[in-house]
């Protein structure tokens, strides 16, 4: 078994988060992370707050600096992830479909190191 | 110098089944080519000595399979994957049916997964189950060695890292991914059939006949996927009037080709899997350009032609397709049944201005209507838009020949 990361992106051309709008894409997700957690692949996954709330930690020089916002100036980032351990990529590829389907977004699945 | 012609043609011939049995065997491909190699060179060795064994093809696979044990045997650190791998036996006799055959249908479907960059699906194809060099296909699609080489390695690290199942599909996907691998077929055929590139041999040989190859096994896998026998019946009906296709470097358009200069053998297994693809009654667009290519390799002249056959046979093809290279296509049938005028009407509707035969089309339809001043700008238009060396030199004529 592998575990695969299902990542969905949120982008600057994403509209403006209304939660009445969004109220059918939770609904929807809440039913897929049912059904992966019902097929027992479920690792872990979850929504992640806007990136304008993120910091930035960088202790790769001298001193620990710590900077308001993302590392890097980006029209895309993460928005939420899956995280789910299956055998092979075409069943990853299969969950990612349902995911982009219920979270109304696109999906990147990517395979974790070997022994993560 | 002739046994070393007849092993690199017999491990052409199985490399293929060899690389295929042994990626079931120890999931994974390096290994796989590795091994498949060094059982080449004890042919080449043995070979010339001992005489071609009864099953050379049997042979090289085990050979092939015992170097590989030999090799992880050797290796201090094997993880678990190769010692289970080397642990399993195989029994499986090496025939040209069964699961011998199944394992060249799933390496197939790995290579012509639609998680795999277009490119890498085509340049594995003819690597792994056409058995044709890194250096040779990077020569046939005009890349450097290393680019098609590092193209190569990135695909089958892909494959091993994010873990591209060695499967057949279940029945649900099954169409969906045959589709895929006919299209990687058709475009090595193509890439043979018309180069679109200046400074290569108008047709090159060696990529029509090897997407003709693998047609001809995933048809024996997959004898009951009509479109699988379409696309085969399209190849063998294109490739039986290859000879007479180009002359003195010029191009020779199907009206004035020298028709007993077509391959009947061809035509007529082409035409025996076009009846057969009828029979079965699930038409698809393989099957359609293959009935299309039927009616012309019918004819004994242009002039016979069954011009309303061909333009019915388009119109099922743009109903499934909805594409306007398909209705252009039509459109040359239609001029044939309804005249020029009528065509061109409708072809300069068609949104094709990138497209050259659009206007090559066009310029022979303008010619027909005495307008030789539009025509001329619609060769030119057309030579600005085709690096094809042969098609250059028809298109060059034809405009010269105007009044």
């Amino acid at each position: 078994m592998t575990k695969y990361m299902l990542t969905v992106h949120g982008t600057v051309d994403d509209p403006e988060f209304d939660l009445e709008a969004m109220q059918p894409v939770f609904e929807a997700v809440d039913v897929v992370n049912k059904k992966m957690m019902d097929a027992g692949i479920w690792v872990f996954g979850g929504g992640l707050e806007a990136i304008d709330v993120s910091t930035t930690v960088d202790n790769t020089g001298a001193e620990p600096i710590v900077t308001d916002g993302p590392f890097a100036e980006s029209k895309e980032w993460v928005g939420g992830f899956w995280i789910l351990d299956l055998p092979d990529l075409d069943a990853a590829l299969e969950w990612a479909t349902e995911a982009s389907k219920a979270c109304a977004g696109k999906v990147e699945v990517r395979p974790f190191q070997a022994d993560t | 110098m002739d046994s070393q012609l007849a092993i690199e043609r017999i491990y052409r011939e199985e490399y293929g089944r060899i690389v295929a049995s042994l990626v079931r065997r120890f999931g994974d491909i390096d290994i796989a080519e590795e091994a498949a190699g060094e059982a080449l060179l004890a042919a080449v060795e043995k070979w010339p000595v001992d005489g071609v064994p009864p099953n050379p093809g049997g042979w090289l696979t085990t050979t092939a399979g015992n170097r590989a044990i030999d090799k992880l045997r050797r290796e201090s650190h094997r993880d678990a994957k190769h010692q289970a791998a080397y642990m399993l036996s195989d029994d499986t006799p090496h025939e040209p049916t069964g699961i011998v055959e199944d394992d060249r249908l799933r390496l197939i479907f790995t290579c012509c997964h639609p998680a795999l960059a277009p490119e890498a699906r085509v340049a594995l194809t003819l690597r792994l189950l056409g058995g044709l060099t890194v250096a040779e296909i990077a020569q046939a699609f005009l890349v450097p060695e290393t680019t098609m080489a590092q193209r190569i390695t990135r695909a089958k690290k892909k494959i091993s890292v994010a873990k591209i199942p060695y499967r057949v599909p279940s029945a649900a996907d099954l169409g969906e991914r045959v589709d895929g691998v006919l299209a990687v077929l058709y475009l090595v055929f193509n890439e043979g059939y018309l180069s679109s590139s200046a400074d290569s041999s108008p047709i090159r040989d060696e990529l029509t006949a090897e997407a003709i190859r693998l047609a001809r096994i995933l048809r024996q896998l997959l004898p009951g996927v009509p479109e699988v026998t379409g696309l085969l019946a399209l190849m063998l009906l294109t490739e039986a009037r290859r000879s007479v296709r180009v002359a003195d470097g010029q191009l020779v358009t199907l009206d004035e080709q020298d028709r007993g200069g077509w391959d009947r053998a061809l035509i007529e297994e082409g035409h025996a899997l076009v009846r057969e693809c009828l029979e079965t009654g699930r038409p698809g667009q393989y099957q359609l350009l293959a009935a299309v290519n039927a009616v012309h390799t019918d004819a004994p002249s242009a002039a016979d032609t069954d011009w309303g056959q061909v333009a019915t046979l388009y119109s099922q093809l743009y109903a499934l397709t909805r594409s306007p290279i398909v209705a252009l296509n039509r459109l040359i049938a239609v001029a044939e049944l309804d005249g020029p005028e009528v065509a061109l009407a409708q072809v300069d509707r068609l949104p094709l201005e990138h497209y050259h035969p659009w206007h090559a089309t066009r310029a022979d339809l303008l010619r027909r209507l005495g307008r030789s001043a539009e025509s001329r700008e619609a060769y030119d238009a057309a030579l600005a838009l085709t690096d094809n060396e042969a098609e250059r030199a028809y298109l060059t004529r034809r405009r010269g020949q105007l009044g």
